[in-house]
């Protein structure tokens, strides 16, 4: 852990390599090499001060399907997520390692304008964050920020983003009311609704239904299969029957550490690790 | 005593004891309740009262002699003087050009006689107060109009009407017509004075000179004329004047023009009494003072309360927002923003003088002194903004209540949650642009909190103000049809040392004393009104934004 004692907080490494081979990267049955990868992460590794929370994760997202980040509490699949649209960025102190390349490009490259990623990589969040305006603001927020305030153009969007997120028929008489005052599914599925109106690549879903009831988190799910044709999806779940339900890959990481992935019929079938078979079958977690 | 019985005796006192806590914690809510309350009422009667005529006695003392007057108030005789135990009358005798003063305490045992006169009569005058007497005559010069006490009575009111309306002209022609040729004048004698300062060429300055020497003559010539009609139709408004008897048989002639009005209060019935009580509350609200504000209305002083803490609000909302802003959203919170957190709360508690004082220093003085010496050289050695003024008292109390402004600010961004900040920023918005559009309305809430606690304590600031531009009698409005129309240069008058001024600093403190309460009453309902408005705009806000926790 030389390196770890030597990394200044607060500093991205961007360009740093590590010293060791990561234990899944190269191993086929633990680390499936994707044809077309929209997001590639290559031995990343995290700080908070100076406890490693991410230890050189390595894996692959493929385009247009659904990757699920399983794993007990604390093992870091949150962070990995928010690593992705640097969304870390906010926290004092957080040290980055290892590289993200989105579409071949390294999101840390200083090049990259951080505002127009986070527009091209959506996210939505644990417990929905409505903001405190009408449910037409809400949506248009995003096109908003980019400059877009022509009324049609909005309407228009605010319409496709609402229908693309099945809340279209439950809003639409009172698109002008607080989104504060919708149900929690209905909350949430108007965030899917907001991050899908400034037409990103990618969503990031970070455990979009734990606040859920099993009703509206069926919809979600439900949901989640009719974006999978436009959207890249990466959803981090505790829940494992969720994850082995909707997610077309999946990622098992414990303490940081990326233990197991690949398709998501042989993860839950046949995985290949023990410490993975203990954890989807309950063992512990 | 067995063990379960210490158990259940323990129990019961420590029962006992919750509930003592609980009836004491009641208590004392109650308690300041109840002094709110007693606050409230004491004002609210001793304001709402004074403007309620009460009957006119004629009393007949012992020793023979009549006095005609209000009962002002009434108290025991105490047990150290002569007579104790009896009852002793404040009488408000009024005319007070006769006698010197306005009141006489007059012993229960001296009275001989008491009764009801329905001809007499009550004279509101525009100077030397109250006429307590009978109707006599009514005259123009040596010509008898009318005489004796009913046939004056019958032809006193048309008369006066003409003479109020000539009032009315005069007033206008003074503020109006008159007004304005003197600050042509004033301009002129600026713009020679701007002359000799720029010294221009001795041609062209000679030529100005002589344009503004032309212009000079014809506005004095105007004013002239302005004069000397005003000069004769004040002879006009003295022309009539009406015989008064006092009760004790001396005379008083006393021009019509001077009288606000004649009332019979033993006559009255109570919905003409209600009548003259809705009249006495418009004149009181809508009016200017009279007699070194002893008398008339306070219209000046709610004007200036109300715009000092309106120009305060729009000077402190911007200040206090963008320091929240920067201190909750911006700045790394570490040791010097815990420190600068503290100072701001230490500054709210610094004595309210020590305001004025750096208001003195600061924007009269070197602000305001900056601004004349740049822009009004001309006016020079009078001050126009390097004197107190309304601006430099609402830029002083914004800089008193910022700290308040800040605070509630600071905790409404601090109850907006985190996750709300990071949809926005993961949207692709700017740190900027979260803050603004969605951070800070969803705080809004919070400000307007902040905003309501500065504009009530800002109304009821008295201390600073006196040094930083407030007056006990300012001749004109902060805001008048002359240009620019907004002249924050200006003097103001204030309630809350208006109430200080007629209370404690009036020649006639007896009199003035129902003034202090009306005025308190008032100050109450302006705070409370302001209040209320940005109340409602505050619960409107939380409704637009339902749920939000701040």
């Amino acid at each position: 852990m030389a390196e770890v004692e030597s990394t200044r907080p607060g500093a991205f490494q961007t360009g740093y390599l590590p010293t060791r081979e990561s234990s899944v990267a190269g191993d086929p049955a633990l680390c499936p090499v994707i044809e077309k990868p929209i997001l590639e992460i290559d031995r990343l590794s995290l700080w908070y001060g100076k406890k490693l929370a991410l230890k050189e994760i390595s894996l692959q997202i493929p385009e247009k399907q659904i990757t699920a980040f399983i794993g007990p509490s604390g093992c870091g699949k949150s962070t990995l997520l928010r690593c992705i649209n640097r969304l870390n960025d906010l926290i004092d102190e957080v040290t980055i390692g290892g590289r993200i390349l989105f579409e071949k490009g390294d999101i840390h490259d200083p090049s990259v304008e951080i505002n127009a990623l986070r527009k091209r990589i959506g996210m939505v969040f644990q417990k929905s964050n409505p903001f405190p305006k009408s449910i037409y603001e809400n949506v248009a927020y995003g096109c908003r920020i980019q400059g877009i305030n022509k009324r049609s153009l909005l309407d228009e969007i605010v319409e496709r983003s609402l229908r693309g997120a099945a809340i279209w028929d439950e809003v639409k008489d009172r698109l002008d009311e607080s989104a504060l005052g919708m149900s929690g599914g209905q909350q949430q599925r108007l965030c899917i609704a907001r991050a899908i109106a400034v037409e990103p690549e990618v969503i990031l879903l970070d455990e979009p239904c734990s606040a859920l009831d099993p009703i509206a988190t069926a919809k979600i799910e439900e949901l989640m299969e009719d974006l999978k044709k436009d959207y890249t999806l990466v959803i981090v779940t505790h829940n494992m029957q969720q994850a082995s339900r909707v997610s077309d890959y999946t990622a098992f990481l414990y303490l940081g550490e990326l233990i197991e992935y690949g398709l998501t019929r042989k993860l839950f079938l046949n995985p290949t690790k023990k410490q993975t078979e203990d954890y989807i079958t309950g063992r512990f977690g | 005593m067995t063990v379960s019985d210490k158990d259940r005796s323990g129990r019961l006192r420590r029962d006992f004891f919750g509930v003592s806590m609980t009836a004491l914690c009641g208590g004392a809510l109650a308690l300041n309740l109840v002094l709110i309350l007693g606050l409230l009422s004491v004002i609210s009667w001793q304001g709402a009262r004074f403007f309620w005529q009460k009957d006119l006695p004629e009393f007949t003392l012992t020793d023979g002699s009549k006095i005609l007057g209000e009962i002002h108030a009434q108290q025991t005789i105490p047990a150290a003087t002569a007579g104790a135990g009896g009852e002793r009358f404040q009488i408000r005798l009024g005319n007070r050009d006769l006698t010197g003063g306005d009141f006489r305490w007059i012993d229960a045992s001296a009275i001989a006689k008491r009764g009801l006169p329905a001809d007499a009569v009550l004279l509101e005058r525009l100077e030397w107060g109250n006429f307590y007497g009978r109707m006599v005559e009514l005259r123009r010069g040596a010509e008898l109009l009318a005489q004796g006490s009913e046939a004056v009575w019958k032809a006193f009111p048309a008369l006066h009407e003409t003479k109020v309306a000539l009032r009315d002209e005069i007033r206008r022609l003074e503020k109006g017509e008159i007004g304005d040729v003197n600050l042509e004048i004033e301009k002129l004698r600026l713009a020679t004075r701007r002359l000799e300062l720029d010294a221009p060429p001795a041609d062209v300055r000679a030529r100005r000179q002589a344009e503004i020497d032309l212009e000079l003559a014809e506005r004095q010539a105007e004013y002239e004329t302005l004069a000397s009609a005003l000069f004769a139709q004040r002879e006009t408004l003295a022309t009539e004047t009406l015989v008064m008897e006092a009760a004790d048989g001396t005379r008083k002639e006393i021009p019509v023009g001077a009288i606000v009005r004649a009332i019979r209060p033993n006559e009255m019935g109570g919905l003409a009494k209600l009548g003259l009580y809705a009249s006495r509350v418009r004149e009181f609200v809508a009016d200017e003072p009279r007699e070194s504000n002893t008398e008339g209305g306070i219209f000046p002083a709610i004007f200036g309360t109300v715009m000092m803490v309106f120009l305060m609000s729009f000077a402190v909302v911007p200040l206090g927002v963008l320091a929240a802003l920067y201190l909750r959203e911006y700045a790394k919170q570490g040791l010097l923003v815990r420190t600068v957190r503290i100072a701001v709360n230490n500054l709210a508690g610094v004595p309210s003088i020590v305001f004025g004082v750096f208001g003195l220093g600061f924007f009269v003085y070197t602000l305001g002194g900056s601004i004349d010496s740049l822009f009004f050289p001309e006016a020079l050695p009078t001050p126009t903004f390097g004197t107190g003024g309304i601006l430099w008292g609402a830029l002083t109390l914004a800089l008193l209540t910022v700290p308040v402004v800040i605070v509630a600010t600071e905790e409404g961004l601090a109850a907006v949650p985190q996750i709300v900040r990071a949809g926005s920023l993961a949207l692709g918005a700017t740190k900027w642009e979260t803050t603004w559009k969605v951070v800070l309305p969803a705080a809004a809430p919070g400000v307007l909190t902040g905003v309501i606690l500065a504009m009530a304590r800002a109304a009821g600031e008295v201390a600073p103000l006196m040094i930083v531009g407030m007056v006990k009698l300012a001749p004109t409005l902060p805001i008048d049809g002359d240009f620019p129309f907004v002249h924050f240069e200006r003097k103001f008058m204030h309630l809350g040392f208006h109430i200080y001024d007629v209370g404690f600093q009036s020649p006639n403190v007896d009199a003035t004393k129902p003034l202090v309460f009306a005025t308190a009453l008032l100050l109450i309902l302006i705070v409370t009104a302001m209040n209320l408005v940005a109340i409602s705009i505050r619960n409107r806000l939380r409704r637009k934004y339902a749920g939000s926790a701040v």
